[in-house]
C-alpha cells in the first residue's frame, strides 16, 4: 500500500545537488585516504603527486573548478520502499523515477559547468546528447517508504580497464587473488591510481559486475562482514599496493587507496568474478528522500 | 698505518652546449622563480605551484623550464624521468579532433593549426564558468591517440602531452622525428587548471569538449614519460 508520495520535482532538484555536489567536493573517507596515504608513502615523487592530489580537491572546492575534467557518466543505484510513489507533474503524467533521475542530471550537469560525456550511440554516429542522460539506474525494491539514491561520477579511463572472468568452481583461492591483482595492477597509469578497487565474486555474468560496481559504495575503512571476505579484502589491498605501480604509475606505496568485496551466490559450475576500477578521484554521494 | 686515499670523481652529465635556445635548468638555490604575492594570481595557484616547485626540487635536485615552440635542442636535451614546467601556447585535442588532423593529412589538405614546434595536450574540459579561463583540465589517456600522434610528428609536432602509456610505435616516430612525450597527474584537472591562463576555440567547435583550442600555459607541471632516445619513465612500459 503506498502511504507515501514524493512529489517529482523533488526528487529532480535533489539529484541535480547531489551531481553538482559530488563533481566539486571528494567525500571526507576518500579525502582522508588521500592524506593517510601521503604520511604512510615512501616514494618522494609518489608522495608529491599525493600532495598535489590534496591540493587538487582544495582548489575544486574553493574555487568551484570540477575535480577532474572527466565529470563521468552518473550511475545510480537507487533503494525504493514499496510504500513510496512519485508523483508526476501535470504536464508529464507518465514520468518516473528514471525521468526524474535523468532530469536532475541533466540540469545538474547544465548547471554545474560539467562535461557532458555521453553518446547516443557507440558505434556508428557517437553523437554527444549534450545532456550527460542517460544515466545508469539500477533499482532495488525494498520495504517501507523511503527513496535513497546513491550517486557515482564514474570517469571512462578507469572504467576502460575494468574486467570480468569466468573462473572454475575449484579453482584456488590464491589463483583468483592473482588475477584481481594484475588487473588492478595491468590497470596501469591510464586509470589514474591511486585507486579504488570493487570486486564481485559470484552471482551470474551480469550480477558479477553490479556487485563490483556496487561494492564501490562502501566506505574507506570498513571491512565486509565476514572474516573470510575481510581478510581476503586486506591481503588483495597489501599485494596490490606491493605491486608498486604508484600515483600516476611513476612508482611508489601507494597504488590503491581501498579494496571491497561483494560477494552472491552462484551456480555450482561458475565462480564469476569482476573487477571494477575506480581512479582516485572517487566521486559519490547519497540523499535518502 | 696510512688509510687509503680515495678519489672520487664526479662527472656531470653534459647534454649539450649551453646557450639560450636550451630550457633552463633550475636549481634548488637558484630557481629564479618568485614566490612572492606580488607575482600573484590566485591563491589556489600559488600553493600549488609552490608544492610543485619546492619538492621536485628536493626529489631530483633540478627542474626544466621549458617554453613552447620546442626546438630540436630543447626536445633533444630532455630525458625520460625530468620533470619539467611549460609555458607558452599548447594545442589541446583529443580522439575526434586527431582523427579529423589525420584524415586531412591522408588527403593532403592544409592543417587548421600549425604543428611545427607544437605541442598537443591531450584534453577534454569541463566548459569554464563566466570569469573562468577553464574549467577543470586534466590531462586524458594518451594511447587512444597512439594511432595518430605518429602521423603529427612527422608534420612536425614536437611535444604531447597526456596520461599513461604510449606504444612501441609511438616510442619509434618519437625518435625518428625527435619529439617527446610528457605525463601530466592525471584527475588533478582543478590543480592543472591554475597552470592554464588563457584558452580559445582554434579549430572544429562543433566538436564541442574535443575542439582543437589554444591554451596558453603558465608553469604547467609534467614529466617527460617518453624521450627522442626511446627511453621510458615507466617500467616495463
Amino acid at each position: 500500500m503506498i502511504t507515501r508520495n514524493i512529489p517529482y520535482h523533488t526528487v529532480v532538484n535533489a539529484v541535480k545537488d547531489l551531481v553538482i555536489r559530488i563533481a566539486y567536493e571528494l567525500p571526507g573517507d576518500v579525502k582522508q585516504a588521500l592524506r593517510d596515504a601521503v604520511g604512510r608513502e615512501s616514494n618522494p615523487r609518489a608522495k608529491h603527486s599525493l600532495e598535489q592530489l590534496i591540493e587538487n580537491y582544495r582548489i575544486a572546492e574553493a574555487e568551484k573548478i570540477p575535480l577532474c575534467q572527466d565529470t563521468g557518466l552518473a550511475v545510480a543505484f537507487v533503494e525504493w520502499g514499496t510504500q513510496t510513489a512519485i508523483t508526476p507533474p501535470h504536464d508529464k503524467p507518465d514520468a518516473t523515477i528514471t525521468d526524474a533521475i535523468n532530469e536532475g542530471i541533466a540540469s545538474g550537469y547544465k548547471e554545474g559547468f560539467l562535461r557532458k560525456s555521453v553518446v547516443a550511440e557507440p558505434l556508428n554516429t557517437r553523437d554527444n546528447t549534450n545532456t550527460n542522460t542517460p544515466a545508469v539506474i539500477h533499482l532495488t525494491v525494498v520495504p517501507g517508504e523511503h527513496l535513497r539514491i546513491w550517486l557515482m561520477a564514474k570517469g571512462g579511463g578507469c572504467e576502460n580497464k575494468s574486467q570480468f572472468r569466468m573462473f572454475n568452481p575449484t579453482e584456488k583461492k590464491e589463483v583468483i587473488a592473482g588475477w584481481i591483482v594484475e588487473t588492478a595492477k595491468n590497470a596501469g597509469a591510464n586509470a589514474c591510481p591511486p585507486f579504488v578497487v570493487g570486486v564481485g565474486l559470484g552471482g551470474d555474468f551480469e550480477q558479477c559486475c553490479l556487485l563490483s560496481k556496487k561494492a564501490l559504495l562502501r566506505d574507506i575503512g570498513s571491512q565486509h562482514p565476514q572474516p573470510f571476505y575481510a581478510q581476503m579484502e586486506k591481503e588483495l589491498l597489501q599485494a596490490v599496493n606491493a605491486s608498486g605501480l604508484g600515483p600516476q604509475g611513476l612508482g611508489g606505496d601507494t597504488t590503491a587507496l581501498a579494496l571491497f568485496i561483494e560477494t552472491a551466490p552462484c551456480h555450482i559450475a561458475s565462480l564469476p568474478v569482476a573487477v571494477n576500477i575506480e581512479c582516485h578521484s572517487h566521486r559519490h554521494g547519497r540523499i535518502t528522500l | 698505518m696510512m688509510s687509503p686515499l680515495v678519489i672520487i670523481i664526479v662527472v656531470w652529465p653534459v647534454r649539450g652546449k649551453e646557450n639560450t635556445t636550451l630550457p633552463k635548468r633550475i636549481r634548488p638555490d637558484e630557481s629564479g622563480v618568485d614566490f612572492s604575492v606580488e607575482k600573484a594570481g590566485k591563491e589556489g595557484y600559488n600553493r600549488g605551484l609552490k608544492l610543485s616547485l619546492n619538492r621536485t626540487e628536493i626529489m631530483a635536485g633540478k627542474l626544466i623550464q621549458l617554453r613552447t615552440p620546442l626546438d630540436d635542442s630543447a626536445v633533444k636535451s630532455l630525458r625520460a624521468g625530468d620533470e619539467a614546467l611549460i609555458s607558452g601556447v599548447v594545442y589541446a585535442a583529443r580522439d575526434q579532433a586527431h582523427k579529423r588532423l589525420c584524415e586531412l593529412i591522408a588527403r593532403g589538405e592544409k592543417l587548421p593549426v600549425d604543428l611545427r614546434g607544437a605541442a598537443i595536450y591531450f584534453v577534454g574540459p569541463t566548459p569554464a564558468r563566466p570569469g573562468q579561463v577553464i574549467g577543470a583540465a586534466g590531462p586524458t589517456t594518451s594511447s587512444r591517440m597512439d594511432a595518430f600522434s605518429p602521423i603529427l610528428y612527422a608534420q612536425g609536432l614536437r611535444a604531447t602531452i597526456g596520461k599513461g602509456y604510449r606504444s612501441q610505435a609511438v616510442r619509434e616516430a618519437l625518435r625518428q622525428y625527435g619529439a617527446v612525450h610528457f605525463s601530466a597527474l592525471g584527475g588533478a584537472g582543478a590543480l592543472l587548471s591554475k597552470h592554464i591562463v588563457k584558452c580559445e576555440t582554434a579549430a572544429y567547435e562543433d566538436l564541442g569538449t574535443e575542439a582543437i583550442r589554444r591554451l596558453e600555459f603558465r608553469d604547467f607541471p609534467a614529466v617527460v614519460a617518453y624521450d627522442a632516445y626511446g627511453a621510458s619513465v615507466y617500467k616495463d612500459k
